[in-house]
């Protein structure tokens, strides 16, 4: 997405993106940017909260008419009261699991040779 | 319910001895080490990044809205066929169809995507629309599909959500990944 945020913008049209992967968002390099610390999945607002996803929305608008230069990031004012666990739990490893992850991978090898014996998939 | 709100949660270690926010890259490269991929992703990496200025104000300008959610199932695909190959999709913003989030990386442990707003802000920026916040919201809503390659992206897929979005005189896009 943060691709498509750059070409766009190369192009004349200026763009803002509401996301919550701070990191991959960043070092692609774009525009214009609201955080929002939250789990992936929710980067407009929490689900069934108008006011806020309203508000987030406004703060993208409003780094729209504000910023002057690129790589402007804003952070939304919203903590996650959910899950307080959910930082670690997302893609984790840990003992408990990587006999599983270690299947899981092989499996998805299998996978990947079987699409692109078929040509589901294209080589890089 | 809410799940978030403006008040800190009580902490009883106050003070931080990692970085708070999630490092995504270093998440994702030990995830798929431990699932024995061998040679990690490289993300998009960059140090200049491109700026347009605002040509016209809001209030008269069209909206487009970009997401990386992908198009329905086919109709009579069920639950374990294979779904098809990932492309760019565009679907009137008045009549949104249930979008396909499961592919996707979000977290699906601790949260949903029951509601389409908390990940494509339709019914919020139409709204603003009707308040005059903005001239009005693109015809058209445009997905892009979250590639492995950059390549494809940058040459084939971001091009494709240009060419559809001036198509729709758009004048500024918002776009929200999962």
């Amino acid at each position: 997405m943060s691709l498509t945020a750059r070409h766009l913008e190369a192009n004349g049209l200026p763009t803002v993106i509401l996301g919550s992967a701070r990191d991959i968002v960043e070092h692609c390099g774009v525009p214009r940017f609201v955080f929002s610390d939250f789990p992936l999945g929710n980067s407009a607002g929490l689900p069934w909260d108008p006011t806020m996803q309203r508000q987030i929305v406004e703060l993208g608008l409003e780094l729209l008419e504000s910023a002057r230069q690129p790589r402007t990031t804003v952070q939304a004012p919203f903590v996650w009261t959910g899950d307080p666990d959910w930082r670690a739990s997302f893609s984790r490893v840990d003992d408990s699991n990587r006999e599983q992850l270690r299947r899981m991978g092989a499996k998805r090898r299998e996978q990947r040779d079987r699409d692109r014996a078929e040509g589901r998939v294209r080589d890089e | 319910m809410s799940h978030a709100s403006l008040k800190e949660p009580a902490d009883p270690t106050p003070g931080a001895t990692h970085t708070r926010f999630v490092r995504y890259i270093d998440r994702t490269r030990e995830y798929y080490e431990a699932q024995g991929f061998e040679r990690p992703y490289r993300w998009a990496a960059h140090e200049e990044a491109p700026f347009t200025p605002l040509s016209r104000p809001l209030s008269e300008s069209v909206v487009a809205l970009i997401t990386t959610a992908n198009e329905p199932s086919p109709p009579g695909w069920k639950e374990g066929d294979r779904r098809p190959l990932r492309r760019v999709h565009s679907f009137p913003w008045s009549d949104p169809p249930r979008l396909y989030t499961d592919d996707l990386s979000w977290h699906k442990l601790v949260t949903h995507t029951d509601d389409l707003d908390s990940y494509l802000p339709i019914h919020r920026l139409r709204e603003l629309a009707e308040e005059g916040r903005i001239g009005s919201v693109a015809a058209r809503v445009h997905g892009v599909p979250t590639e492995y390659s950059h390549r494809r992206t940058m040459e084939r897929d971001a091009p494709e959500i240009l060419r559809r979005c001036r198509e729709d005189g758009a004048d500024v896009a918002l776009l929200v990944p999962l």
